[in-house]
């Protein structure tokens, strides 16, 4: 038997579809937006008055040099164990009395800081340091400090620090209290506060 | 016999083209709303280095942009190899960054000038001789809040040259 010409097909529907794709497209995509590592710099201070004193057991000090080797508290190190080093510093927690530390999970080492609150850690670098090795180095320190955080917000809130950070600054679709949430922010970086002192770059090479 | 022949079903019919322009839109569509413009024209080299601890730059029209890297290919000769600042589109010097700091932040409403972020888009290979000259300069023109802009990747490959 003879085969049937095909009848048309109505493509009155597919404007419909295209419309139903853009609109998932466009609810999908995100703009690509620029992302860094976030950082305050200190005003600049009169030279007279004298930085405040701290004890040597409460400051860590990193140096980068030129080559991009690391000098952590006198001994060389390599940028994959910054991190660890940097958190048994900041969480040693060996104060006593009111400086104590109740939520440290650290050694308690007597040789290293009191309290997170006082540790301080100090960034040096040559003026031939790479600028992608500091990044690393800071990158390593930031997270650090948010290794400790996310394990104290998780332990108080039930959230990690980051995930509150993103709930913060996403304003449309959080739906819980945002005052309450800054709080709660506020609270964890005054357990962990970032104190990174950078001294200038070395003038002599 | 021939009466009920029906015609020969060999020329199909034309596939109708209606909703082409619909697929064209569509597609104008996306790729409009996926790009995003660069707004200077890069006169560096500028290959950003990577960390993985980041946090996004919110309210992009709040924020300044530096970039400082070696001068690419075409503008060597003119400029040296050595690394240097670019503002806008064009080489500046480290002591214009204070004057470009304050023109940008005149042209913000005032409630908004503290919000006000500066985005250091600096090469991996530049020294940081430079980086803190721009630093201090920034200081000076107390814009104190800054964002060392990088890609997203794992830190250790900073290293890597």
């Amino acid at each position: 038997m003879a085969k049937r010409s095909a009848p048309d097909v109505n493509a009155g529907s597919m404007a419909d579809i295209a419309f139903l794709l853009l609109i998932f497209f466009l609810v999908t995509t995100t703009i690509e937006t620029d992302s860094g590592i976030n950082r305050k710099l200190p005003p600049i201070e009169d030279e007279q008055t004298p930085p405040p004193p701290l004890k040597k057991k409460n400051v860590f000090e990193v140096i980068v040099n030129r080559n991009g080797e690391l000098l952590v508290e006198d001994q060389v190190m390599e940028l994959k164990d910054l991190r660890q080093a940097a958190i048994d510093f900041l969480d040693n927690g060996s104060g006593t009395g009111k400086d104590a530390c109740n939520y440290c999970q650290g050694k308690k080492d007597p040789e290293s800081s009191d309290n997170p609150v006082k540790a301080t850690i100090s960034l040096q670098n040559d003026r031939e340091t790479s600028y992608g090795a500091y990044i690393a180095v800071q990158n390593e320190l930031v997270a650090a400090y948010n290794e400790l955080r996310n394990r104290e917000a998780q332990r108080v809130f039930g959230k990690s620090f980051v995930k509150m950070e993103q709930d913060f600054a996403d304003k449309a679709n959080y739906s819980g209290n945002r005052e309450r949430l800054k709080e709660n922010i506020k609270q964890i970086r005054e357990m962990y506060p970032m104190k990174l002192s950078e001294a200038e770059a070395e003038k002599n090479n | 016999m021939s009466k009920f022949k029906k015609k020969k079903s060999g020329d199909l019919p034309a596939i109708s083209t209606a909703s082409l322009p619909d697929i064209v839109f569509m597609l104008l569509f996306f790729f409009m709303v996926a790009t995003v413009m660069r707004e200077n024209t890069l006169m560096i080299k500028n290959e950003l280095p990577t960390a993985d601890q980041v946090e996004k730059l919110q309210k992009k029209d709040l924020v300044m942009y530096i970039y400082a890297g070696k001068p690419s290919e075409n503008y060597k000769s003119q400029y040296g190899t050595e690394a240097r600042v670019q503002l806008n589109d064009k080489f500046a010097n480290v002591s214009d960054i204070q004057q470009f700091i304050i023109e940008e932040r005149a042209s913000k409403r005032e409630e908004l000038q503290k919000d006000l972020t500066t985005s250091l888009k600096i090469d991996r290979e530049t020294n940081m001789g430079l980086v803190s000259d721009i630093k201090y300069e920034l200081r000076r023109a107390e814009a104190y809040r800054i964002n060392y802009t990088t890609k997203t990747g794992d830190a250790v490959e900073n290293f890597g040259k």
